[in-house]
């Protein structure tokens, strides 16, 4: 009972996040800023959903003892730091591809990266 | 030799670890699971062991900085993580913005500290690394919110960017 009290709650913290991420995608003028929003809303919600699932195996393998919900559990938390990781480094190398390409920030006050070339 | 045996232990580990829950032996694996990792261990260890230990580092240092590297995202950076939920969950509704692209100066001496520190600025609040200059290891970030007078300097110190925590300081003894 009070295992279901948590994994509903990480859901909600874990959707309400990832919702906020797609509204500033929506909302959000250029490139860089929908990245702004993307990447730490998603990264975020996606630890909540992920900690849901992880309470959930848990919660079953104090039930059940049963070896398959060790899995989920570990699979779960791989993917959760691995997604962490890649987040931001993808994050990082569509900001550079876009910057390269020639767009530059909407309605920027400084940018000094003008002029600077390799 | 001791390159090889931790390389062995840790891929074994890995391993041990993606296969949990396959069987009875032990608690948890199945035998076969633990013969094809061992075998696949020792052939990893072979061919990686060099790859894996760069670096001549005592083995005590090693182990600290994996404690201090975990003790780091489960602390200052998931703290720094939910405080930019927060502000993007600000800017999302009310769509604030004064964004702009600032060189930092971060000081970092080696790639790897580099890398964890342009994660974490970009998993941080109101900013997200475009570029790096490679030959200072300057990091180029787009800011969603410049503070009144930056746009005039030329270049800004990486801990201006924290509030919360000493992030930098922790990247560096983690990874430097």
């Amino acid at each position: 009972m009070i295992w279901n009290v948590f994994i509903g709650l990480s859901l909600l913290i874990g959707l309400v996040a990832n919702t906020l991420g797609i509204v500033g995608v929506l909302r959000f003028p250029d490139v860089y800023t929908q990245l702004h929003a993307e990447t730490k809303a998603t990264t975020f919600g996606s630890i909540f959903t992920s900690l849901a699932v992880i309470l959930y195996g848990i919660s079953k393998f104090c039930q059940t003892s049963d070896g398959q919900y060790v899995t989920l559990i570990l699979h779960a938390l791989i993917a959760v730091v691995v997604l962490a990781i890649t987040n931001a480094t993808g994050a990082h190398a569509i900001a550079r591809a876009t910057y390269r390409r020639g767009h530059r920030p909407v309605k920027a006050v400084v940018d000094h990266l003008e002029g600077f070339s390799k | 030799m001791f390159a090889f045996i931790v390389t062995f232990l840790f891929s074994g580990g890995v391993y041990l670890l993606l296969t949990a829950g396959s069987g009875s032996v032990l608690g948890f694996w199945a035998p076969q699971e633990l013969w094809v990792g061992l075998v696949i261990s020792l052939a990893a260890a072979l061919m990686a062991r060099n790859y894996f230990f760069r670096t001549r580092r005592r083995p005590l240092d090693y182990l600290r900085r994996w404690v201090r590297a975990v003790a780091y995202v489960f602390g200052p950076f998931f703290a720094e993580l939910t405080k930019a939920n927060l502000d993007v969950a600000y800017r999302v509704l009310t769509g604030h913005m004064r964004p702009g692209i600032v060189r930092v100066k971060t000081g970092m001496k080696t790639d790897a500290a580099t890398l964890l520190m342009a994660n974490s600025i970009t998993l941080t609040p109101g900013t997200l690394t475009v570029d790096i200059d490679e030959e200072t290891n300057d990091l180029f970030i787009h800011m969603i919110d410049v503070p009144e007078g930056m746009e005039n300097r030329d270049s800004i110190e990486v801990e201006e960017l924290f509030s919360l925590f000493n992030c930098p300081s922790w990247v560096r003894r983690i990874a430097e």
